[in-house]
């Protein structure tokens, strides 16, 4: 047990808990609060990483990590809360208790398909794909558990969390490659801006449930 | 010799508990009123306020029965007896094998039953209502707290707080995910126990809004310091059971007298940090409606599987 270890480790934990805590949360403002001390946390382990790995690129990826989704996103997700005036509890789909044991199940699944499958890789490449993965599957669970599309923005905001916290732990993962991940999460973000800005012009909301009586309705 | 250095340090650990269990939550409300910019009351405060219990009369209510008076001392009884089990400043005491968790648990649970029915005993509403609450938050405390120490067993290969630890303080375990997880889980616990912000406010008036408060409510003169003494020695009890085992470092063993000094001041020292500590996280925080309650520990529930399922995966990548 080294301190590379321990502390990657601990980073990829504490990813997770802000992933796991993401579902249990009724309040926007804590939702992106958890967000932003998720993305720090990940610009953190990136640049510990990058400082194991001797990778300059890791260095990079945690301070457009910093930059981008620990101060940017989370200015721009309480703007819109202030602009939209949103109502600031998101309603959910289903029971809180039953989608955080649906929660614990998906880790479950995500430690089961992870491990058998990499038997051949380092034990530190492997345990943190297992969390890795299941912060990716617990920010899929967020986004279909909440009506509002801003707590399902900061569900797919949390699972490219998970997916550029699998790319760091991974040695020798193109520098190119998470540098266009960001770029698309901005430009998603960007799109995903304008479309809430048209569903709140239809709509005077942002509960995504009048769309689907209007897809109901169209069949 | 051995033996009898042992006695001397279990005695000595249950003087320094019962002495310094007042003045810890006399720091809490110091910490507490600085963060809120106040002056505060004295640090010597609950002890002022035990001792003007101690000159009250003792009122009993006339449709109490006899089993009245019997509450508060079984409270204080079962809580105390958990609080000279969990190692505060040395490992290896003569309390030692029987500090087991299960034990622990179920002196808690002990405790609470005995203010519940204390609670329930005047038949008026606020006891009742708030001993109901109780009960639906012991039920997923106990069960967060069993499931906690599924990763702790499996860490430590102890059951008891003093081998777990022993365990922990030799470092081999490193930094773990699951730790974190259970540490997590086990603050949830902790704050729900010692009736703190997110589930129960310690300093509220409002008969309906209170938990812990409310039970008390009937009871007067010395058995109202009994029970409020009772609620400071939890308030120690948790703290020494969260540093204890998740930080167990440097600590005193009972065979040796030369590290008592260290281990005694370092004791005071967690003691102080967490009591700053809790205030901080008490005034960022707003209280649950009672019914978030199950809610939340059902939540630090999950995290203590989930620390259970990354232990597995721990073994199984046999590191």
């Amino acid at each position: 047990m080294n301190l590379t270890f321990s502390l990657a480790h601990l980073m990829g934990g504490l990813i997770l808990l802000c992933a796991f805590l993401l579902l249990s949360q009724r309040r926007l403002a804590a939702m992106i609060t958890l967000y932003q001390v998720q993305a720090l946390t990940l610009s953190a382990a990136a640049v510990w990483q990058g400082f194991a790995q001797h990778e300059v690129n890791l260095y990079l990826t945690g301070i457009i990590t910093l930059a981008l989704k620990g101060v940017l996103l989370p200015i721009a997700l309480r703007q819109i809360v202030l602009r939209f005036n949103l109502t600031r509890a998101v309603e959910s789909t289903m029971p809180m208790a039953l989608s955080m044991m649906l929660g614990t199940g998906l880790i479950g699944i995500a430690v089961l398909v992870v491990l058998p499958s990499t038997m051949s890789a380092v034990s530190l490449t492997r345990e943190d794909l297992a969390i890795a993965l299941s912060v990716v599957l617990l920010g899929l669970l967020v986004m279909t558990a909440r009506r509002s599309a801003l707590a399902q923005i900061i569900g797919f905001l949390s699972t490219e969390n998970g997916l550029v916290l699998a790319a760091i732990g991974m040695p020798g993962m193109p520098f190119v490659a998470e540098f266009s991940v960001a770029l698309l999460v901005l430009l998603a973000f960007l799109v995903v801006g304008i479309f809430l800005l048209r569903i709140r012009e239809h709509f005077d909301t942002l509960d995504i449930t009048g769309i689907e009586d209007i897809e109901r309705r169209g069949r | 010799m051995l033996f009898l250095l042992r006695l001397i340090a279990t005695l000595l650990h249950a003087a320094a508990v019962f002495a310094v269990a007042p003045l810890l939550m006399g720091a809490v409300n110091k910490f507490r009123a600085w963060a809120l910019g106040r002056r505060g009351p004295p640090f010597l405060q609950p002890y002022y306020e035990l001792y003007k219990h101690l000159r009250k009369t003792t009122l009993v209510p006339e449709t109490a029965t006899e089993l009245f008076a019997i509450w508060p001392v079984a409270a204080f009884l079962a809580t105390a007896t958990a609080a000279l089990l969990v190692p505060g400043f040395y490992t290896g005491m003569l309390t030692a094998p029987t500090s087991d968790f299960i034990t622990l648990i179920g002196l808690l649970a002990l405790a609470r039953a005995a203010t519940m029915l204390g609670g329930l005993e005047t038949g008026f509403g606020f006891g009742g209502a708030a001993a109901g609450r109780e009960v639906l938050f012991s039920l997923f405390a106990e069960a967060a707290l069993l499931v906690v120490l599924l990763s702790f067993v499996l860490l430590a290969h102890s059951i008891t707080v003093d081998g777990i630890a022993v365990a922990f303080a030799t470092g081999h375990i490193g930094i773990s995910v699951s730790l974190g997880f259970a540490l997590a889980a086990l603050l949830a616990v902790a704050l729900t126990e010692t009736g703190r912000i997110p589930t129960d406010n310690p300093a509220g008036h409002l008969e309906l809004a209170m938990v812990h408060e409310a039970l008390t409510l009937e009871y007067s003169g010395r058995f109202l310091l009994l029970l409020q003494y009772t609620a400071m020695l939890r308030l120690l009890l948790w703290m020494d059971l969260i540093g204890t085992i998740f930080f167990p470092f440097a600590m005193a063993q009972a065979d040796s007298i030369l590290t008592w000094p260290a281990g005694l001041v370092l004791w005071l020292i967690k003691l102080g940090i967490m009591a700053a500590l809790l205030p901080l996280f008490e005034i960022s925080t707003a209280k649950m409606r009672i019914f978030r309650v199950p809610e939340f520990l059902g939540a630090a529930m999950l995290l203590g599987i989930l620390a259970g399922v990354f232990l597995f995966v721990a073994a199984r990548i046999g590191s």
